[in-house]
């Protein structure tokens, strides 16, 4: 080893500790892999918690449990709803995420635009999907760039009690 | 995670498998995480049920700050349309964050092709969205480890880490990844990660009118999503990449990929 | 179409130069744009430069001896740009430490920092060795210099530092130095074919893509990057040696007022000899490379899976004339009948040179662009259009500026490096 042309060697051996050195100040110290392994866990742990504490938006008025978010207030225009063909629909689909309501925001920001409603009741000639079931308009011929909301009631749309 | 945590996690899960499961009817994320340790979240589609509204790729948006006018989403909408002449066409315009409002299909460089509606044979909506692949290809290849899959099952993008190479991108067969718009990250569906954690349904499933769209833990056999999965023909998208898809599909047809 | 995606306010990547045709997914783009292009050429020009020099040191190929030393510094000089393209696509770019920090190597890109560094040392170990004596001799020369200005002081620095403290040029301490070059040459050979087979690695193993799935893909891009590395060599040698032609007939130089400087004779001379031979080795490795990319083609024509209804679609007819015409004819067959061809000369060999460059760089594009022109889906294609005129940093980074960038970058550096490891220097001793 007492020749000269080791000195290269020495100048690597030197960047490799600097680089060394560096990456243990630079990277997580809790960088490692979960039980999935190397190949498809290996990351920072603590990303985990950062992605569980995002806020949410929408409150629990879905499908699965039912408005039950909004009737604790608004409980008679749910009722109503519910016992309706869009009882289906949750609230903030059209009234948008509740995020900290009533707090923040105190007012909803309700979407009551055609297009809203022409997402489902714009007449498609699908009969083998879901669509089929829904009635439907032509959006160019029924009443065009009129608000649904005019003439039809959301929360109790059966056609024999419009106003 | 130092040798104290990891033998502390490993009790646990052992432990939990142990726990005789109480039966649970519905799916509520909140009593999951509390009774049973050991998760594996995977989603179910029911294409039979989807009127293609898109109302969960607006929640999706909106709950998860993607920008909506941008032209990418972590969720989207599929419409199929076959011709009674055996033409196929497929669209999802702007990944249907609108809905289908128009019969015509969008043939993309902003030409459109109307079918006549006694022409149109069978029809359908497919929602799409991250897999969640048991051995996500994605999560194989990122240079720095800034996406990995979680012990319950659901694959993220550490967004303090990501360079940005595209990569993941690239090997997903589902076109499930994109980059974020104004983070510059690449970006992808969470199953609502911090709503799973909070005991709240995903966004697309709370918002979906007709439950086409359904989340549950495959590991919990009185799970309803699990039993349906279990026993019912279900199928999930391109299986001939081997990479063991968690999102299963009831009703799937030969052209959807 | 592309007036209407500007005028977006949200853009999102890949939007500004992706056309989408029939069914493609909403997430679908061309995320691999021109840099990723660029990529591949770069660091193939550099494995291929490389193993180039190698022939010189390793196999003894004497005749090569000045094109090889040429060919050294130059890799040396492109060495930082097959970098470039990669750090310009990032959209982290100061992240890119990250692939060194915590490397994932299941991911093939996670050995780049690595491979990348390795190699780098061993072009920078050789350089030292080749030219220690030309350090210290500089060295000494400075500091017997009486009054000397400041770029003087600046260099002797440079070169006392560039010795490593190593000023033993007697005879047998350059023995000892073509000893270890020889080594080490031998050792940059698999490593620079690994460089560049791996950047083969990273698309011939993305599953989700019918186009680049074929565990060819490394060897062919290997044998290209030989082709590539080589055909550059010898155009860049020519040039510089018509340059000096002209420098030594008029005298303009300085080195042209020396007793022993080069006449124009002996550079001619210098010049056809390496030039026809290099060309030798360069008509080989087109040969393996061609043979590659033909069978790759043909397996996929004749097996006909599901992917092959799409792929012929974007292969026999929205590319074709990218492929067959500006690869394959202009790249590929025409330069090879140009050597290949009894009567062969410098000139002939020289504009075959641009040719092949031109090919090469056609069979990368479409590679990373072609693959990238079908949908996931199978049902839609989506159309590259090159940002010419910039109108945001990205539309920069990844259009024709950037991709100008990186091509001119290697010669800026070679001028630069050449002020310290000359390229040219007369070499007296044997090996």
């Amino acid at each position: 080893m007492k020749s000269h042309v080791w000195r290269p060697l020495y100048v690597v051996i030197a960047l490799v500790v600097g680089l060394l050195v560096f990456r243990f100040f630079y990277v997580p110290h809790d960088f490692g892999s979960g039980k999935r392994g190397f190949m498809y866990s290996f990351h920072r742990l603590s990303n985990e918690a950062e992605w569980k504490e995002q806020p949410a938006k929408y409150g629990t008025t879905g499908r699965e449990r039912m408005h039950e978010y909004c009737s604790a207030c608004h409980g008679a225009v749910v009722k109503v709803r519910s016992e309706n063909f869009h009882g289906i629909i949750p609230c903030e689909d059209c009234h948008g995420p509740a995020m900290n309501h009533p707090e923040a925001p105190e007012k909803l920001n309700i979407d009551r635009s055609r297009e809203l409603c022409l997402r489902c009741h714009t007449n498609l000639p699908y009969t083998t999907s879901e669509r089929k079931r829904i009635p439907g308009i032509d959006p160019k011929g029924h009443n065009p760039g009129e608000q649904c909301v005019k003439c039809h009631n959301p929360h109790n749309p059966k056609l024999e009690d419009m106003k | 995670m130092d040798r104290r945590d990891f033998l502390k996690k490993c009790v646990m899960v052992v432990a939990g498998a142990s726990v005789p499961l109480s039966a649970l009817t519905l799916v509520d994320p909140r009593k999951v995480l509390a009774a049973n340790p050991d998760i594996q979240w995977a989603f179910l589609v029911d294409t039979n049920k989807c009127a293609g509204c898109g109302f969960c790729v607006k929640a999706c948006k909106t709950e998860n700050d993607i920008p909506l006018d941008a032209n990418v989403t972590r969720t989207w909408v599929e419409r199929y349309v076959y011709t009674k002449d055996d033409r196929r066409y497929v669209d999802s315009p702007k990944g249907a964050l609108n809905g289908f409002t128009e019969s015509r299909i969008d043939l993309g460089k902003g030409e459109f092709k109307e079918i006549d509606p006694k022409n149109v044979g069978k029809a359908f909506f497919v929602p799409k969205l991250c897999n969640h692949c048991t051995t996500p290809p994605c999560t194989q290849v990122c240079p720095v480890g800034a996406t990995y899959k979680t012990d319950d099952g659901v694959v993220l993008v550490d967004r303090k880490w990501c360079i940005g190479c595209g990569y993941c991108i690239m090997a997903c067969p589902y076109a499930a990844r994109f980059f974020h718009p104004v983070l510059k990250v690449a970006d992808k569906c969470t199953f609502c990660y911090h709503r799973l954690s909070k005991g709240l349904q995903s966004a697309c499933v709370n918002a979906c009118p007709f439950g086409a769209r359904r989340m549950g833990n495959i590991h919990d056999p009185n799970d309803p999503i699990t039993q349906i999965i279990m026993n019912e023909r279900v199928g999930v998208l391109k299986d001939e990449f081997g990479t063991k898809p968690q999102a299963f599909y009831i009703g799937l047809a030969q052209e959807v990929r | 179409m592309v007036e209407q995606i500007a005028q977006h306010v949200m853009e999102v990547h890949g939007e500004a130069w992706t056309i989408k045709e029939l069914f493609t997914l909403p997430n679908e783009y061309i995320y691999w744009s021109i840099q990723i292009v660029m990529y591949p050429f770069m660091t193939g020009l550099v494995a291929g430069a490389f193993v180039l020099s190698s022939l010189y040191h390793v196999f003894g190929v004497e005749k090569l001896k000045e094109i090889a030393r040429f060919s050294l510094v130059f890799s040396f000089a492109l060495l930082p740009v097959a970098m470039m393209p990669l750090m310009m696509h990032l959209q982290q770019p100061l992240r890119g430490i990250h692939v060194m920090m915590t490397p994932h190597f299941t991911s093939a890109i996670a050995a780049f920092g690595i491979v990348f560094s390795t190699y780098a040392c061993i072009v920078a170990t050789e350089l030292w060795l080749v030219y220690r004596k030309h350090f210290v001799q500089s060295a000494l020369e400075l500091k017997a210099k009486q009054n000397p200005g400041l770029v003087d002081k600046f260099r002797r620095l440079v070169f006392t530092a560039l010795t490593l403290g190593a000023w033993d040029i007697s005879h047998e301490a350059i023995e000892k130095d073509h000893k270890a070059c020889k080594i080490m040459a031998g050792i940059g050979i698999p490593v620079a074919c690994f460089l560049h087979g791996y950047a083969g690695f990273i698309f011939g193993s993305v599953k989700a893509n019918a186009l680049w799935m074929t565990p060819l893909m490394p060897v062919i891009f290997i044998c290209s990057a030989v082709v590539s590395g080589v055909a550059l060599c010898i155009l860049c040698y020519v040039v510089v040696q018509e340059f000096r032609k002209f420098l030594a007939k008029r005298k303009l130089a300085r080195w042209a007022n020396d007793s022993d400087a080069p006449t124009v004779e002996e550079l001619e001379g210098a010049k056809h000899m390496e030039v026809m031979l290099s060309s030798n080795y360069l008509l080989y490795f087109m040969m393996a490379a061609l043979t590659l990319e033909i069978l790759d083609l043909i397996f996929r024509g004749y097996t006909q899976v599901k992917s092959w209804d799409i792929l012929r679609e974007v292969i026999m007819e929205r590319d074709f004339v990218k492929i067959f015409v500006m690869q394959y004819g202009i790249g590929n067959v025409l330069p090879f009948l140009m050597m290949a061809l009894p009567g062969r000369t410098v000139r002939r060999t020289t504009i075959a040179t641009v040719l092949v460059l031109f090919g090469v760089f056609m069979m990368r594009y479409n590679v990373v662009i072609g693959g990238q022109a079908f949908s996931l889906s199978f049902a839609g294609f989506m159309d590259y259009h090159l940002p010419i005129i910039p109108h945001s940093i990205e539309t920069f980074k990844e259009g024709l500026g950037g991709a100008l960038a990186v091509i001119a970058t290697p010669f800026i550096l070679f001028y630069f490096i050449n002020k310290f490891l000359p390229a040219f220097l007369k070499e007296e001793s044997t090996h």
